[in-house]
């Protein structure tokens, strides 16, 4: 873990001197463009999570086993909070660039505040369950039907041609110049490292939780 | 500073802060278990004694 440590923080300081030092300011946007070398990277990252959490579940549905429903818990809880900072970086960019918070009549919009709601709602669901083997199961399939947002989500701007949210990556490839892309793959593997070292820290935590109660009752009795 | 600049620092802020306090409640869990551990030790040897 300490190694995955060290890298993100390579990582992430490399993808700053990247965005800041590198990458040129957008002709259109100005300055406040450089809040999308973080902005979509935290999106996609989000996404990642949400799949390897419904992936876990998947593997729990199909083999079984305690540790993939912690696992699934764990990624949907790292998506959801690189969610919300989806939504918040999002709207101080709106902001700078629209000149509002946030607009209803972008489908991006929406449908990634209803993926992050229906993903809230996991939790509320998982926690209205006994522990067990039953609440391990309608977590996963909860887990595997929120998966089926995602496509929707990412594809929403391209499916009901939305003018407001940008399309930067096209058919024909993304659309910025080399250094631009340079810094936003920078800016994603930061991200990517961040969440896999919170994933690895957190579910080590947990583990080290659930060992330690069984560690009590075994003394206890 | 422009108002452009504002924001984009903004947004980098509140990536900082997040990461920032995600560090406080690990490092708060991470005292929780080291405290339980001791108290678990401190249980095994006391059963271990008699």
């Amino acid at each position: 873990m300490r190694s995955i440590g060290v890298g993100a923080v390579a990582l992430m300081a490399a993808a700053i001197v990247m965005i800041v030092l590198v990458a040129p300011e957008d002709a259109d946007q100005g300055i406040s463009q450089k809040i999308f070398y973080f902005h979509v990277p935290i999106a996609l990252t989000a996404y990642a999570c949400f799949g390897l959490g419904a992936w876990k579940a998947l593997r729990l549905l199909w083999r079984g086993g305690e540790r993939y429903d912690l696992e699934s818990y764990t990624a949907i809880h790292q998506g959801t909070i690189f969610g919300a900072l989806t939504l918040v970086t999002g709207s101080i960019w709106a902001k700078a660039s629209w000149g509002v918070w946030w607009t209803w009549s972008s489908n991006q919009l929406v449908l990634f505040l209803v993926l992050f709601l229906f993903y809230c709602a996991y939790f509320m669901l998982r926690y209205s369950v006994e522990p067990g083997a039953r609440r391990e199961r309608i977590s996963a399939v909860y887990a595997l039907f929120g998966v089926a947002l995602i496509p929707v989500s990412f594809f929403a701007i391209r499916l009901a041609n939305d003018f407001i949210h940008p399309t930067v990556f096209t058919r024909e490839g993304p659309q910025m110049t080399d250094t631009m892309f340079a810094a936003f793959l920078a800016g994603w593997a930061a991200i990517l490292a961040l969440a896999y070292l919170m994933y690895r820290v957190e579910l080590s935590g947990k583990r080290t939780d659930a060992n330690l109660r069984e560690l009590r009752e075994a003394l206890s009795s | 500073m422009s108002a452009g600049e504002k924001y984009v620092a903004a947004a980098y802020g509140v990536v900082f802060v997040f990461v920032l306090v995600w560090v406080v409640i690990i490092a708060a869990k991470l005292a929780r278990l080291e405290r339980e551990t001791a108290e678990l030790a401190e249980l095994a040897r006391e059963r271990a004694d008699g």
